[in-house]
């Protein structure tokens, strides 16, 4: 009822809704985070901190599970080099109401934004590359869940 | 020894994505690890000189820069995180 997945290669969304559907909830939420190809954007690469980064998505989903009566949950992030168009990340929830899903999914994303050990570098057309700055919106919306 | 492990611009600016640095002091905090580490100079002043542009970790667990390293394995240093 929960999968946890942190990989390179990409992902089939068609499947991982198809489970959670399984699930015998009435209510499947999702979200995809695909890369935006903004500004002459030919990249971004993804590095994380491999010996965290599964047992604190563990800790986040621990807390959607413990505020929503969810039956699955879903989350998985890549790493390494996308280019635009690329599947990122899927975050997935499963419950007898909508209102569970929908808000845990959108729990989960905020959290994953700003509590998880990942860094984007962004790779341009023209040679140039910049670490992503984080945006302080970001925290302020995942910290806007409360306790 | 303490292993000290470096992500993302931290990383790029030491050098290195993981080594070893002698134990701070009984009561250091991770504030006094990038303190020391600072005046190391060169990529290491670029990286620690300004610790509000920092975050840490300490064993895999994510604190503020004033909690003491106590008897910690490992010690990560970052920038604020983007993913998602």
């Amino acid at each position: 009822m929960r999968r946890i997945a942190v990989q390179a290669g990409d992902f089939d969304v068609a499947a991982e809704l198809a489970a959670l559907e399984a699930l015998g909830g009435g209510g499947v939420a999702s979200f995809t985070g695909i890369v935006r190809g903004d500004g002459g954007l030919i990249a971004l690469e993804l590095e994380h901190y491999p010996a965290m980064t599964q047992a604190q998505i563990g800790r986040i989903v621990d807390a959607a599970m413990t505020r929503w009566p969810l039956l699955g949950v879903h989350v998985i992030h890549r790493v390494g080099r996308l280019e635009p168009g690329a599947r990122i990340v899927f975050v997935g929830t499963a419950s007898r109401h909508r209102t569970a899903a929908l808000e845990s999914c959108a729990f989960l994303i905020d959290w994953l934004k700003a509590d998880a050990p990942f860094w984007k570098k962004e790779h341009f057309a023209d040679g140039a590359s910049h670490w992503v700055a984080a945006r302080a919106e970001d925290d302020s919306k995942a910290r806007g869940w409360g306790g | 020894m303490l292993t000290v492990v470096y992500f993302a611009w931290v990383r790029e600016a030491v050098g290195c994505d993981e080594e070893q640095v002698d134990r701070p002091a009984a009561g250091a905090s991770v504030a006094d690890l990038v303190t020391m580490l600072a005046t190391r100079g060169g990529g290491y002043a670029d990286a620690f000189a300004d610790a509000s542009r920092l975050r840490a970790a300490i064993d895999q667990r994510f604190v503020p820069l004033d909690t003491a390293i106590g008897d910690a394995r490992e010690v990560a240093l970052f920038p604020p995180v983007t993913g998602g």
